[in-house]
């Protein structure tokens, strides 16, 4: 409240405003997901200095990623993966200019729908790349 | 007529007031309306203000989706109250108060200084490339030209954006919204040549970074500007003017 203008505006407080509104709550949920990818970095980071670390630590760590626990975080991280693609693809076609296609604009759900496809095709790509070089 | 209203049905219309004389915070006031099905909120509060409370205050003059004073939070979303209808709350009350992230200035009337003087800022109008006499007839466009800024000169300054935007409730320097959707308006016009002063504006610490894509200030736009588009087609320009001055002799835009 500002008591130095004589009309008195009234400003009201910020505090608790993601709660206010179910948008915002879903924008801070989705936001959220990027700390599962973070989580993920450093299980890979762990990975990397096992691996320098020598045979028995890397053969370690590979034991600790097949435990049930690991393997149930790892579902988690993979939903919280495919929420996170999906959101950043939903608001894609906010971001860019207008993309012309063949003389006309090409629809926001277009966009995203290419978004997410490209997504899957490459995470499937590295899926068997991965379990051939594994085998 | 207001006072003829006669099938029967009524709705509460809570209002957040604050009368600055006298209270010391807002508060909320129950008002019972009579309505009929083709009412708007507006509607509602000018019944509110003829026949049950005078004292009440809000802004209006349309009443068509056009002029742009009525933007108001109804029910916590931001809303034009000619646009929404009172038989769109089966619940039987509705909850109308000031538009989000400005100060109250009076009841359902906001502070909008903050915004004028924005607006003021970015030069809001065409500042011609090529000065052009009379004689040498208009500035002609191609339609595609045209598509590139139509949507954005649909703006009203309703200001819903601005009350669905957290970043600027929480750091009111920032641009915002709409004003960033007016000034892509005018950079984006083919005939207009001052897009690199506007870009001082875009790219400075009130600019368009502010922004963490949030996307709910497009949500609520009544005429479709997507205000959050002009926000991010900027990041990029402003981006790209950052690096240019590098390898550019007279710099991008600075
Ligand atoms: S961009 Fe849309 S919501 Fe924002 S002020 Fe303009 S018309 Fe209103
Ligand atoms: S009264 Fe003009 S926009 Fe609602």
């Amino acid at each position: 409240m500002n008591t130095s203008d004589p009309r008195r505006p009234y400003v009201r407080p910020m505090a608790g405003w993601w709660r206010r509104n179910p948008f915002f709550v879903e924008y801070m949920v989705h936001e959220a997901t990027a700390l599962f990818v973070a989580a993920y970095a450093l299980v890979l980071l762990v990975g990397l200095r096992r691996l320098a670390q020598g045979e028995a630590a890397w053969n370690g760590w590979l034991e600790a990623l097949r435990s049930p626990v690991s393997l149930v975080f790892h579902g988690v991280l993979l939903a919280a993966f495919a929420y996170h693609c999906w959101t950043w693809f939903r608001i894609m076609p906010r971001t860019m200019p207008p993309l012309i296609f063949g003389g006309k604009r090409v629809a926001p759900g277009v966009i995203t729908a290419c978004g997410v496809a490209a997504t899957t095709a490459c995470s499937l790509v590295v899926l068997i790349l991965a379990w051939g070089a594994t085998r | 007529m207001a006072e003829t209203t006669g099938n029967g049905k009524v709705v509460r219309i809570e209002v957040l007031r604050y009368r600055p004389e006298q209270d010391e915070e807002p508060f909320l006031q129950g008002y019972d309306v009579p309505f009929t099905d083709d009412m708007s909120v507006l509607q509602g509060l000018q019944y509110i203000k003829d026949w049950l409370d005078g004292t009440l205050s809000f802004r209006w003059s349309c009443r068509m989706a056009i002029c742009g004073s009525c933007g108001m939070m109804i029910d916590g979303e931001p809303r034009l109250a000619c646009k929404t209808f009172l038989r769109d709350f089966p619940a039987g009350t509705v909850r109308v108060e000031a538009l989000a992230h400005f100060p109250i200035e009076r009841d359902l009337v906001i502070r909008m200084d903050d915004f004028l003087a924005k607006l003021e800022r970015i030069k809001p109008y065409i500042i011609p490339k090529e000065a052009r006499t009379l004689a040498q007839g208009e500035y002609l466009q191609t339609p595609a030209e045209l598509d590139v800024y139509e949507q954005f000169s649909s703006c009203i300054n309703c200001l819903l954006c601005y009350a669905a935007c957290p970043q600027y409730g929480l750091n009111p320097e920032f641009v915002g919204p709409g004003i960033m959707a007016l000034l892509h308006r005018y950079n984006a016009d083919s005939r207009d040549g001052a897009a690199a002063e506007r870009m001082e504006i875009a790219g400075s610490e009130a600019g368009v970074f502010n922004c963490t894509a949030v996307g709910y200030c497009s949500e609520v736009c009544p005429k479709h500007v997507d205000p959050a588009n002009a926000v991010n087609q900027n990041k990029t320009r402003a981006a790209g003017d950052y690096f240019l001055r590098f390898i550019t002799p007279k710099g991008g835009a600075r």
